[in-house]
Formats: structure tokens, sequence, C-alpha cells
């Protein structure tokens, strides 16, 4: 294409092009604006993987596209021209590039994926716990016998848990959260309250243990963006520390029933002295005695609560009743 | 590489009454149990796509429903029926067997030069099972159809609609049993039935897919018949495999499932990657660009494509080693697919490239591919899934892969071999209006979904967050679109099919073997055993002889063409 007598070298217009790519990619990987805004330590490593991926995908697209277009033009067929093209049918190097590029491109995605994983506090779960001999409940299975890869009997707990700089320090916040169709009821151990909302102090390290009283639920906070499913019959947690004051919604991501869609909460971010005055005001109304909250259990929350510690017989119940709803 | 071996004194075809099969089939066989496979390839399309328009409308009641954030259109019940339904109509009713009953049974003899399949009633069989299978699922119906997603998880599918649900599993299980037959065929009659002089690297790549989709199908689908009979057992027979109160495991069904749901992401891809192989070739009129690469990189897909089940258990209750293990195989999977998508875009460059409906959708399909695997790769790693598993970010990249991919490809190889099968030519403008349509309504419809998910929006919910509205109408406009975008396509089939030109042996030019006989194909397919005078895509590469006695491929082209009539 390039026999005319004056025109711009190929490798200069390929050097153009490429910059440009790059500029356009770059720019738009820190400029999408495609994801809601960070309330916690989680979400800007979430982000920057994310963008991460926006910049190759961009860069891969435009060059894909961009070809596609090209060849769509530059190479289409014109009117009276029966022959057929030069038959090129491969170009081995060329295509040991475009097999080493990618490989290259998801190798390092993945490793990548991995720290930010461990990052999020992904890899502590129940089985790491055990081995820094904090947790309790642990410490009767062997140690070293259920590290995390190996997931065994219900010792293990699915989700997130402490990140690395965390390690061994319990979070400062436990709150129990039950998942049924088609609400989420949070329970503050330590002060006893009970809520269809959860409250939490900002900054504080909050760990959520989740259980489904029925069927599959997902627990997604999409601005903290972690989830985690809820599982009947089996443990599992988030762990996080809540960045921004504010009220967020707490999102059912698993298809649970008719009203999955209407399976929709609050989570109320608080500063130290808002959570306090929350948390005085509830203990308070909801002392034993306070016939209004207890009212507005039904009976499976309160055997629920009375159970909890005999593992999942009172999914079965759960289970039954819902089928006559 | 061309062999130039036609014999020029070869005799004159015999005429009709000579033949074992006289009669062309009548109108009335297609309704018919019938072991031709060229009948069967038919009827496995035309009854895909009546299924493809049920989806269609399924999916239109959706949209308008969620054209608002309130539930007001349909009850939350019909919502999650439609749902359930949607997706398993388009999966096990549309793209699967219109991918490899209706594609792979009409081509894969004929471009091996095979009379039939290796196992002509059992093909019979594996279609037929199609109907009863769909008749299953109109039983559903009667009882409130299956509601807990096509994924039907436990325990939610064992406490919803139980009826409905144990209905839904047998007619899973029945097409599941046909898609293992089917599997089962084609790979003994690749192996047995390839005519002899035919090379493995002559083989079309279309038949390299099917070799691997039929690999991926025989080791898959048993593994979720298994998960559903064992569902269809704790939902009536009292046992608890998933049945947490009863010790049973929840996330152990999740396995199964994705076992096998995962590889049938490839089942609906590979075909179509063969097919648009044969098409891109053919209307750039250039060698596809690395055959090997492209033969290989299927197998690559099937083999890989097997470990990579976890990636729709990343939120489940699945451990740490697990979510960073098959992050990685999953994103390893973008490689050999790369390969492929480089691969005809190499072969586009320097083609000489036709504008026809078949190529327009092929080069559709590979620009919104492109787009689809790129959010694929997002979604593969894990901290990132965390946030928009489950959210309509996935139902966007799915759409972008099987619609955008599969049902284009689908629609390509409609109008490709519409031809062949008809020995008639469609409509090329309406086919184009058809093609624009579909483009347009495609990113319209399913574009907007991926900001949607990232904002916080789940997927299969009825009534959503008011802050989401705009964005659904939009989806909703595009979805009307898209409903539009079939009425040109139906026209043109219906009224080509009976009114259109005839298209004559090979209007394409087209150097696999199935345009070698007549259009459509006698009953046996070829009057005499075809010969491999040049390689599947061996397009320009004789075009300077190199000996001047020896015949240009179009002048061998032209004389097959006089031999046919």
């Amino acid at each position: 294409m390039a026999n005319e007598k004056e025109t711009i070298p190929g490798t200069l217009i390929t050097l153009v092009i490429g910059i440009t790519v790059t500029a356009v990619s770059i720019w738009y990987g820190q400029n999408n604006n495609l994801l809601p805004e960070q309330v916690s330590q989680q979400a800007p490593l979430v982000d920057d993987l994310f963008n991460i991926m926006v910049v190759i995908g961009t860069a891969l697209f435009l060059v894909v596209e961009g070809a596609i277009v090209f060849t769509l033009i530059k190479f289409r067929h014109r009117p009276g021209d029966e022959t057929d093209s030069q038959p090129v049918t491969g170009n081995f190097s060329l295509e040991i590039f475009w097999t080493a590029i990618p490989a290259f491109i998801v190798i390092g995605l993945g490793i990548y994926s991995v720290q930010v994983y461990n990052q999020m506090g992904g890899f502590d779960t129940g089985g790491n716990m055990a081995h820094h001999g904090h947790a309790p409940v642990q410490v009767a299975s062997l140690p070293g016998s259920n590290g995390p890869l190996l997931a065994q009997g219900g010792d293990i707990t699915y989700g997130l848990g402490a990140n690395a700089e965390m390690g061994v320090r319990p979070a400062d916040l436990t709150v129990d959260v039950a998942g049924m169709q088609y609400a989420w009821i949070f329970t503050y151990p330590d002060s006893g309250i009970i809520s269809g909302e959860l409250h939490v102090p900002i900054g504080q390290d909050v760990k959520l243990n989740l259980e489904a009283k029925d069927v599959l639920h997902a627990f997604w906070l999409p601005q903290f963006r972690i989830k985690q499913d809820v599982i009947p019959g089996q443990q599992t947690q988030l762990r996080f520390v809540a960045t921004k004051t504010g009220t967020y919604p707490i999102v059912c991501a698993e298809l649970c029933g008719s009203y999955h869609g209407g399976m929709r909460s609050q989570i109320i971010v608080h500063s130290p002295e808002d959570y306090q005055a929350w948390l005085e005001a509830n203990t308070v109304a909801q002392a034993p005695g306070s016939e209004q909250t207890l009212a507005t259990l039904t009976d499976s929350d309160r055997l629920a609560a009375f159970t909890h510690e005999f593992g999942m017989d009172h999914v079965g119940p759960t289970i039954a009743a819902h089928t006559h709803l | 590489m061309a062999q130039a071996q036609l014999p020029l004194q070869s005799p004159p075809p015999q005429e009709h009454t000579g033949h074992a099969h006289p009669e062309q089939w009548s109108w009335y066989h297609y309704f018919l149990y019938n072991t031709d496979h060229k009948v069967i390839g038919i009827q496995y399309l035309v009854t895909a796509f009546f299924f493809y328009l049920v989806a269609g409308v399924m999916a239109l009641f959706m949209r308008a429903e969620l054209a608002t954030p309130d539930p007001d259109l349909l009850s939350p019940d019909v919502y999650n029926t439609l749902l359930t339904n949607h997706g398993t109509l388009m999966i096990f009713f549309w793209i699967v067997p219109a991918a490899i009953g209706g594609f792979g049974n009409y081509l894969v003899p004929l471009m091996i030069g095979a009379k039939d399949m290796a196992f002509p009633n059992l093909n019979a069989i594996a279609f037929w099972l199609n109907p009863i299978s769909a008749v299953c699922l109109g039983i559903s119906f009667l009882y409130g159809g299956a509601q807990a997603g096509w994924t039907s998880y436990p325990p939610l599918s064992i406490v919803t609609s139980p009826n409905g649900q144990s209905f839904w599993i047998l007619s899973i299980a029945l097409i599941g049993t046909s898609s293992i037959l089917g599997a089962l065929n084609f790979l003994v009659t690749i192996y047995k039935l390839k005519t002899p002089d035919m090379n493995w690297d002559e083989l079309p790549l279309f038949c390299w897919a099917m070799v691997a989709t039929s690999f991926l199908a025989l080791f898959s689908t048993p593994v979720l018949a298994i998960g559903l009979i064992m569902l269809l057992f704790d939902i009536n027979f009292g046992t608890g495999f998933f049945r947490p109160e009863m010790g049973g495991d929840v996330v152990v069904y999740q396995h199964l499932f994705w076992f096998y749901s995962h590889p049938a992401v490839y089942l609906m891809i590979l075909p179509i990657f063969g097919v648009m192989s044969e098409i891109i070739s053919t209307h750039a009129r250039k060698p596809i660009f690395g055959y090997r690469a492209i033969a290989y990189s299927s197998l690559a897909i099937c083999v890989v494509g097997l470990f990579v089940w976890v990636h729709h258990m990343f939120t489940s209750g699945t451990p740490p080693w697990m979510r960073m293990f098959f992050t990685i195989s999953t994103l390893i999977v973008a490689v050999p697919t790369g390969v492929k998508i480089f691969g005809w875009v190499a072969t586009l460059w320097g083609g000489k490239i036709r504008f026809t409906s078949p190529m327009l959708f092929a080069v559709g399909l590979l620009a919104m591919f492109v787009f689809g695997g790129l959010s694929g790769v997002t979604l593969g790693a894990a901290p990132f899934d965390l946030h928009v598993h489950d959210t309509y970010y996935v139902v966007a990249h799915f759409h972008y892969v099987l619609f955008g991919g599969s049902v284009f490809g689908l629609y390509a190889g409609i109008y490709h071999w519409f031809p062949k099968m008809t020995g008639r030519m469609y409509n090329e403008t309406l086919g184009r209006i058809h093609f624009v349509l579909t483009f347009i309504g495609t990113n319209l419809t399913f574009l907007p979904m991926h900001s949607l998910g990232m904002q916080g929006m789940p997927r299969r919910v009825a009534l959503y967050d008011p802050q989401f509205e705009f964005l659904n109408k939009v989806c909703t406009y595009g979805s009307i679109l898209l409903g539009i975008s079939v009425l040109p396509f139906l026209v043109n089939m219906i009224w080509s099919w009976s009114q259109g030109a005839p298209a004559g042996r090979n209007p394409w030019r087209s150097l696999t073997l199935e345009w070698q006989t007549s259009s459509p194909p006698a009953i046996e397919n070829f009057d005499e055993e075809p010969i491999v005078w040049a390689g599947p895509y061996d397009y320009g590469i004789d075009t300077q002889s190199f000996e001047p006695d020896d015949p240009t491929v179009a002048e061998i082209l032209a004389e097959v063409g006089q031999e046919m009539k």
C-alpha cells in the first residue's frame, strides 16, 4: 500500500496511533466514573484493580475494533473484482506474539488479583485464625490441620476476614446478620440490640457473621465493593472498615423468591459520637421487658436466637414455614 | 494445498431414476421421524427458532416490567417464572440445539463428504427428545412454572413451586440426554466417516469446533443430569442431598450445576466460532489466517473450559484457594479466545470483504465478542467479581457474548447456508436491515446494563431502586428495537424459502465440500464419492497456476458446476 511517492512512513503512523491509544486508555481508566463512591477500605483496592483492567481493556478494544473498522473500509470488495485475495495462510511469529501478549497480561492480572484479594482480607477466614491460636472455639481442632487450603466441615467460615495488618486482632464490632425472605435482621451481641438496619461506626473494624434462615441470600454493600452469599447451613462472614459517614444501600443479590427485589435495607455509617448516641438510645429501648421490640419478632426469630448454638437445626422449620406463605 | 485431482472424464451424473432415493423430501417429511441428517438439521433449526421467539417474547414482558421501578405489570411470581424460562429456553432450546443440532447435523456430514451421520436413528431420536422435553416444560407452566432461575439453586428450588420445578428438571434431563446422544454421534461421524482423501488438516474448522464441542458435552452433561436428579429426589422423594436441615450441602449443587453449565457456555460459542471461520474466509475470499492455531485453540478452550466453573461461585461458600485458582484458570481462557479473534481479524486484513448479510453478522459478532470478552476478563478477577457478581453487569456481559456472540453467529450461519438448505437466495436488503436493527438494538439494550450493575442493581429483580429508572428505560427501548428486528428476518426467510431466486449450487464460490453438491443436496448428499481437490480455505492459492495445464480453482468450480446440472 505504500507504493505512492510521498506517504507518511507506516512506522510513524503506528507510533502516533500507539501513543494516542495509550493516552486515551490511561485517561479513561482513571476517569470512567463507572463505580459508585468508595466507603470501605476495600473499595479503593477493588477500584484500582478494575481501573487497571479498564486501561488494558480500552487499549485492546481500541486496537482490535480499530483494526476491524479499518479492514472493513480499506479491504472492502470493489465492484467488478472477482479475483481472490493474496493467499496469506498465517504468520508463525505474529501468532506467537499475539498469544504471548495476552498470556502475559492475564498472568499479571492474576497475580495482581491475588494480591488485592489478600489485602481485602480474603485469605483470613476461620482456618487462618486457628493458626494464630486466636479464636477460642477453634482450639479444639488440631493446629495446622485446617489450613487455608482445605475446607473441613463447619470450621471454615467463607468470606472476607481480617487483612494482613489486622492479623490476629479481633474485630472492634461484631454483628450477627440473619437473612430471611425478604429482610435482614441485625443482632448486636455485645449490646443486645436487634435492628432492621445496620449501624456501624466509622473507622472501626466491623465483622458480620452471616447466616440464612431459609434460602440462599447474598449480602451486598455496593459502595463497600463487598458481597458474600448467605448460605443455610454454612457460616459466612464479611469484615470491613467504613471510611465515610452516610447512609448506603444493603442489597440482596441472590434470587431468594418473589420479592427478592424488595429485600433491601440500609447501612448507616456514624461518626463515633453519633454511633455512641444510637447505641445508648437503642440499648435503653430494647432493655429486657420492652415489649414493643419483642412483639415485632416472629417466632422463628426468637427461636433462632436460642437455637443459635445448636447450629442449623432451626433452618428446617423456617423453610417449612415459608412454603406456606 | 490444492491437489487438482478432478477426473475430467468422470462419468456423467446418474439420472434421478437410478437412485436408491429417487425423490427429494416433501414438506411433510420435515414434520415426521426422519433419519436424514439434513432433515434433522432443519428440524432442529426451525423448532429452535420457534423457542427463540417464545423466549424473546418473555424477555419483552420482563423489559416492560422493568421500565418502571415498581412491580406493576406482572406479579413477582410470574416475573420469576419468565426469567427462569427465558434463560432455559434461550440456552437449552435455542442456542444449543440450533448451533449443535441444527448446523452440526446439517453441515458435518456434508463437510466431510459423508452420506449421513454415523448413527442416523440415534440422531433422529436425539431430535425428537426436544419436543418431548418442550412438552415437559409446557406442563411445568400448568403448575406455575419453575421460578428459581435457570440455575435453580436449592433451597429456593426445593421450596418454590415444587411441581413446576420437577417438570422443569425432567425437561432439562431429557434435552441433556439429547445433547449427549448428539455429541457421541458427532465424534464417531467425524472420526469414521470423513472421506479418506481428506487429511485432518483439511478438515473444515467448523468440524474441529464440533469435535471440541462434542467432547465437552460428553464430559460435562452427565454431571448436570446427576445434580438435577438429586434435586428432583430432594423435592419429591424426601432425600436431603441439598437440604441443610438434613445435613445436605447446598453448595455441592452449585458445583455440579456449574461443572456442566460453564462448559455449556462453550457449547454455545464453539460451534459459532466454527461458523465464523467458514464465513469470514469465504466472504473475504482469503485463506483462514492460522488454520492450526484456530483449530487447536478450540481444543484448548475445551480443556481449560472444564476447569473454570467456580468463577460462577466466587461469592458462594468458596474457600480462598479456590477463588484464586479459578481466577487464574478463568483468565487463561482469554488466551485461546484471543488467538481466534486475532486470527479472524488477520483473515479480514487484506481480504476482499463482501458486505453480505452473513458477513455483516459475522463482523458484528467479532466487534461485540471483543467487548464481551473484555468484560469477561474483569469478571474473572475474583476481587472485582465480589462486587459485580449477580448484578446487571453479569447480565450485560453474558448477553454480549451469547446474544452479540452466539445469536449473531446463528443469524450469520442461517444467511450463509440458506441457499444451500433451500436452494433459494434470501433477500440481501432485508438481511442488511435486519443486521442494522439487531446491532443497534443489542447495544442499546445491553450496554447500559454494565453501568446498572456496577452502580448497585442486582439481577433477577422485578422491582428496583428508582435511581436506576432512566437506564432501565433505555434498555427497554432497546429491547423493543430488538423485537422489531426479528420481523424483517422472518419475512425474508418465509418469503425467500418459497419465492426466492434460485441460488444454484455454490453462490458464494466456497471451497468446502457442502457447496460442491446440488442445492438443496440430494438425499444421500453426493451423487458420487466427493474428491477433495483443494483445502477448505485455499482462496487465491490456485489463481496463479504452477503449471499451465493445471486448472485454476475457478475452472474446477465451474467444471463441478457443469457436472451437477
